[in-house]
């Protein structure tokens, strides 16, 4: 930290240009390394996402004489998802804006806000799945369904564990108060959620928009 | 090498003109490599031994780590020698690829190729035959093989004719082979393929035309018929296969049996542990 | 109640792999036993199993990998010597054990073996080479290696509770599926790796991580020593390439567990989709076993050269070089799918490319070692052994690069001699001189020279007599994986290569004679100064063993090979420099996390095998309560005082000191 301090003097518009170059001045603050690890971390899982996407891409006209997309695909449903979706991180930004303010009450309620939105979207993508089944088009219809149920419900999981992860969060804020590492972690959780967003207007254009036209 | 050259029946010992083209092509790969390789060895040994601890006529030069115009050498030799071979693989790849027709004033026979739990089925469709783990063949014509397989994937594979493919259900690879002179070679499975891998093996009987044409004639018509349901009995019986042959073959057999990509050949089992069929 | 197990999983007809694991059940109840009666297991708890110090964690990982070795090389015994001997008859393991065995033999030496050894010496030396105290996230990393510990031992539970994968070790569909696959086997397979294969992702997230933030002041990225450099390569390819298998073996379980139709022959599945995406792993996997080894190969021929690395800066962009290209050459795997001549041309030439930076790595160890005063430790032997038997691999590597070669010696003995001939100099002897290099720094005194220079001869001629008949077998027409064969002429050649087995068992032997012999003579290899090789990167700069703390002021890197310039500079001015400010330090505590949380997997995945799906909630939920508990803790890090740090240093001073001959200057 101290480094960085006397740095500062040097490069008062803080570009990085001081006599220290960035790489020269000792380890990171912890609440950048654990950020940049948290975000190397979801590198790694968009990669993981990437591997399902291509496995959609090169099964998605194996149907094997079962329905496709544009016969299955509703998009006002999706539409409500994604509203859904958008919103719970909107009501995320909100709790990233409480803590800042470390106001515990809003925190709370605005996690609690993203949490019932999160919990809705997998509501309408559980719905959207047993229907899916009860007409015949699970997962095992075709190599075409098996991709997409694997795609979208990798992202559900996400959702899933990251609604835990939020309750466990939530406890730590009302138990624990905002302590540095608690601070730390609900740093990783919005960039979390947040990246479950990226992954889904990726989802939502490749598979239903595309899907639906097809 | 002089090892090697006295061993016969093997991917340097070829019998048609494919295998022989792809031994060229190891050998000249091989020749550019060494030019590289062997003075770097010996290079590695040489300045490894001279600079030892115990060498008083070394000189030592401790603080000697960058040289340009040696790190300009490092970089460009490899790099003329990757150059080079990359003209050699690129030509020869598109020379010998499997998928091309040999050059040949005979007339290609066709034969279809279904790979099998532990067994191969040749179809001669013109022909009407078909034959199970022997592969006869009249010598000096190409054969224009299709290889698909009933079941899981395996790689069609007769060392001294070259290529190898890979048999995989419901795809439909191509493959150009010949012999040039009589003789009889050793086909197997080159990928692994369960239980029975190891007896998947097939014989290869090149023929002079008028034996082949006799063969054929001897064949035809005599002892079963491979249909559907034939093959179905053929392909559910996991183990391998004496030889045996069809005198007659249903039509569109081998677009059917690509087609279904892989017919059901075994029962699911339940327990952990699997049901052993060929011990 | 326990889903699909019963007392018929246990294999109780045959007999090799009962005896074999009554023997090391054996074995470790008799160890446990004795650790149980004299004591030892507080000690055992406290100072290693819960530990999160980089150093415990990565001698860990390099105990693993040693074990594994043993269970890995087994299975390759009994390889050699059926081949040797099934000519003309089935030998003495039937197909269902003998398919186990070679399947087991891949999935063991790539998965822990090569990677625990490779994994546990990053994680051991980097951060003293960057002159830090410890990893980006200490917690993190000791749950890494349980959860690699976890799938090795389901592996090993696979030998006695039902069956392991017959399949190969890249599983390949349709015969890995249920229809063809129905037992546990391709189950282990799937989970073990998958539990592994988490703790090996967040382990390259560590460690990219902590390269990236956590190096010394001053330790800009052209300072780095050139292990972090290769280490750096590997992690970012960790985290680039196992996403990729995670999600391959995710749609392979989801077409064995819940009837998806990914890699099946029914119902539009693409079995040629899987053998992509697994070489889309596979291949940067290479690199990832291979670039750690190749920064240890730098190291020690630099040191042991008296030089420094010939050429640095091109062995950066070499290192980045193959890290990119490992990206871009998958399809050389199987030119033999039929996927045109245009695109085996492609990667055939990507492929090569390849070999113009790993050249370049060659003739630049070769440039180091010129001009120098070579010192002949077991770990010089080491690196020139590998720099000669390498340069081999490398050229059948390109041989089999060239698609039309490839079309003849795909898949058969000529590739298995190829990639051992890559893997055991490169990934093995790089793990046994890094072993070697770094053993005084873990524990304080150094190995037994004598036994470890007869372990690499016999290593050596080993491989050669192994491998060599290989090369020809392949050539002979050949085939990998075969249980047994009536080609007479093999059978000479595949004795020839059970001998060299014998004796690169002999080498293991030496080894473990190497370890008993230097641990009854630690008195009199006792390394007191910290440098016994004369080093000239940070990890030398420390006491051996370090202090947790690593170091009590961190060193101000002023150029490359930093330690080196503090050794300079101290003889020059004929002291030491000046004592630091000490001040007190917070390290983190020791956390059960990791061993707890890998005790969960274990059973969450012996269920997913198994099908006893109350235990698989159990285990998920058991893990999951395990994070909160550390989530909850109230005191994460604990204090060393100024004066303990003081004490510590002074005493690396002293021997210091002693080393270069300089008066301590801190006698005030």
């Amino acid at each position: 930290m101290s480094a960085t301090q006397a740095q500062s003097s040097n490069d008062p518009h803080k570009l990085g240009h001081g006599e220290v170059p960035v790489s020269e001045r000792g380890p990171a603050p912890k609440r950048i390394v654990v950020a940049y690890g948290f975000w190397i971390f979801l590198l790694s899982d968009f990669i993981m996402f990437a591997g399902f996407f291509a496995a959609y891409a090169v099964l998605v006209g194996e149907t094997a004489g079962g329905p496709s997309g544009a016969k299955l695909f509703d998009l006002t449903l999706v539409g409500w998802e994604t509203v859904l979706l958008l919103l719970s991180s909107f009501a995320c930004g909100m709790a990233g804006i409480a803590t800042i303010a470390r106001h515990r009450f809003w925190f709370l309620v605005a996690m609690a806000v993203t949490g019932m939105l999160g919990a809705a979207f997998l509501c309408l993508e559980v719905y959207e799945f047993t229907h899916l089944i009860g007409e015949r088009a699970g997962p095992g219809r075709s190599a075409f369904l098996s991709a997409f149920f694997a795609l979208v419900g990798c992202h559900g999981l996400h959702v899933a564990l990251g609604l835990l992860w939020l309750m466990t969060m939530m406890a730590q804020v009302w138990a624990k108060d905002f302590r540095d590492d608690i601070l730390r972690r609900i740093a990783c959780f919005s960039l979390f959620w947040h990246a479950l967003d990226i992954i889904w207007v990726a989802l939502f254009t490749v598979v239903y928009l595309l899907g639906a036209g097809l | 090498m002089v090892a090697l050259s006295g061993c016969s029946r093997g991917v340097l010992d070829p019998a048609g003109p494919v295998a022989a083209g792809e031994r060229t092509v190891l050998f000249n790969a091989l020749a550019i490599m060494l030019c590289i390789v062997v003075p770097t060895i010996l290079l590695a040994l040489a300045v490894g031994w001279w600079f030892r601890a115990g060498n008083d006529k070394a000189e030592y030069r401790p603080d000697w780590s960058y040289s340009g115009r040696l790190e300009l050498l490092v970089w460009s030799i490899p790099a003329l020698v990757v150059i080079f071979l990359a003209g050699l693989t690129w030509i020869s790849t598109h020379e010998l690829a499997p998928e091309k027709p040999l050059a040949s004033s005979v007339r290609p026979l066709q034969v279809q190729v279904v790979s099998l739990d532990w067994k191969w089925v040749f179809i001669y469709p013109e022909l009407g035959i078909a034959t199970v783990n022997r592969l006869v063949i009249p010598a000096g014509t190409p054969i224009s093989f299709r290889i698909t397989s009933g079941t899981v994937m395996n790689s069609f594979f007769i060392s001294q004719l070259g290529s190898q493919i890979y048999a995989m259900s419901g795809m439909d690879a191509k493959l150009h082979l010949q012999a040039d002179k009589p003789g009889r070679f050793h086909g197997l499975s080159a990928h692994y393929s369960g239980e029975g891998f190891a007896d998947m093996d097939f014989a290869v009987d090149a023929v002079a035309p008028a034996r082949f044409a006799g063969w054929v004639a001897q064949t035809r018509g005599r002892g079963q018929v491979l249909d559907t349901p034939r093959f179905l009995t053929l392909a559910r019986h996991p183990g391998s296969e004496k030889q045996m042959a069809f005198g007659a073959v249903a039509p569109g057999l081998y677009d059917r049996i690509v087609a279904n990509a892989g017919a059901s050949v075994r029962e699911e089992a339940t327990d952990g542990r699997e049901n052993s069929g060929v011990r | 109640m326990f889903g699909k197990l019963g007392l018929d999983s246990i294999p109780l007809d045959e007999p090799i792999p009962i005896a074999a694991s009554a023997i090391v059940a054996l074995a470790i109840l008799s160890l446990l036993g004795w650790v149980w009666k004299r004591g030892y297991f507080p000690y055992l708890w406290r100072e290693w199993i819960t530990s999160v110090d980089h150093k415990r964690i990565g001698v860990m990982y390099c105990v693993l990998a040693a074990v594994m070795l043993l269970r890995g090389f087994s299975d390759a015994l009994l390889m050699r010597s059926q081949q040797a001997i099934a000519y003309g008859n089935p030998g003495y393991l039937p197909p269902d054990h003998y398919d186990q065995v070679f399947t087991a033999h891949g999935v063991i030496m790539i998965f822990f073996v090569a990677m625990p050894f490779m994994i546990g010496l990053m994680n051991f030396a980097v951060p003293l080479q960057l002159g830090i105290r410890d990893v980006a996230f200490p917690t993190l990393n000791s749950v890494s290696f349980w959860l690699t510990a976890s799938g090795a031992l389901l592996v090993n539970v696979s030998l006695v509770i039902g069956e392991f994968a017959k399949t190969g070790w890249v599983v390949y569909p349709p015969l890995s599926e249920l229809r063809f696959s129905p037992g546990v086997g391709v189950d282990y397979y799937l989970w073990a790796l998958q539990i592994s294969g988490v703790g090996t992702l967040l382990s390259g997230v560590n460690l990219v991580t902590t390269i990236l933030k956590m190096r010394a002041p001053g330790m800009g990225y052209t300072r780095m020593p050139m292990f972090c450099w290769t280490s750096l390569a590997t992690n970012l390819l960790i985290v680039a390439a196992f996403p990729i298998l995670t999600a391959t073996l995710a749609m392979l379980t989801l077409d064995r567990y819940l009837g998806f139709h990914f890699f099946t022959n029914e119902l539009g599945g693409n079995q040629m989709m899987f053998v992509n995406l697994i070489w889309a792993w596979g291949h940067p996997e290479v690199y990832i076993l291979i670039l750690p080894a190749f920064g240890i190969f730098s190291e020690v021929v630099s040191t042991f050269s008296g030089k420094p690395l010939f050429g640095y800066r091109s062995m950066i962009v070499a290192t980045m070089a193959i890290c990119l290209l490992a990206f871009m050459v998958w399809l050389h795997h199987f030119f033999t799918m039929g996927a045109g001549a245009d695109v085996n041309g492609f990667f055939g030439i990507a492929t090569m490319i390849i070999a113009v930076p790993t050249g370049v790595k060659v003739f630049n160890w070769i440039f180091t070692m010129f001009g120098g005063r070579i010192r002949y430790t077991s770990m010089m032997l080491w690196s020139v052994g590998f720099i000669v038997t390498f340069v081999i691999g490398g050229m059948t590597g390109v041989l089999l690069a060239v698609p039309p070669a490839d079309f003849v010696l795909h898949n058969s003995l000529f590739l298995v001699a190829h990639f051992h001939n890559i893997v055991i100099p490169g990934v093995l002897f790089g793990a046994f001189a890094g072993l070697t290099y770094w053993w005084p720094k873990a524990f304080g005194f150094t190995l037994d020279e004598k036994w470890g220079k007869r372990s690499f001869w016999f290593w050596l001629t080993g491989f050669y007599v192994a491998f060599m008949p290989l090369y020809v077998l392949g050539l002979m027409g050949m085939t990998r994986r075969l249980g047994h064969y009536n080609v007479a002429g093999w059978q000479p050649w595949l004795i020839a290569a059970g001998v060299g087995a014998l004796l690169i068992a002999c080498g293991i032997a030496c080894q473990i004679v190497m370890f008993v012999v230097s641990i009854r003579n630690r008195a009199a290899l006792v390394d007191e100064s910290g440098d016994p090789w004369d080093g000239r990167t940070l990890e030398w700069a420390t006491t051996s063993p370090p202090p947790i703390f690593n170091f009590a002021a961190l060193p101000d890197v002023r150029g490359e090979e930093a330690y080196w310039g503090l050794k300079s500079a101290a003889r020059e001015e004929q002291r030491l420099s000046d004592l630091p400010d000490y001040v007190a330090i917070e390290m983190p505590k020791n956390s059960p996390t990791g061993v707890v949380s890998a005790f969960f997997a274990t059973a969450m995945g012996f269920a997913l095998i198994w099908h006893i799906w109350w235990l698989v909630i159990l285990g998920f939920v058991g893990a999951w309560a395990t994070f909160v508990v550390f989530a909850w803790r109230d005191e994460t890090e604990y204090e060393i005082a100024a004066d303990e740090v003081e004490r510590r240093d002074r005493l690396r001073r002293e021997g210091k000191a002693a080393l270069l001959g300089v008066p301590d200057g801190a006698t005030t």
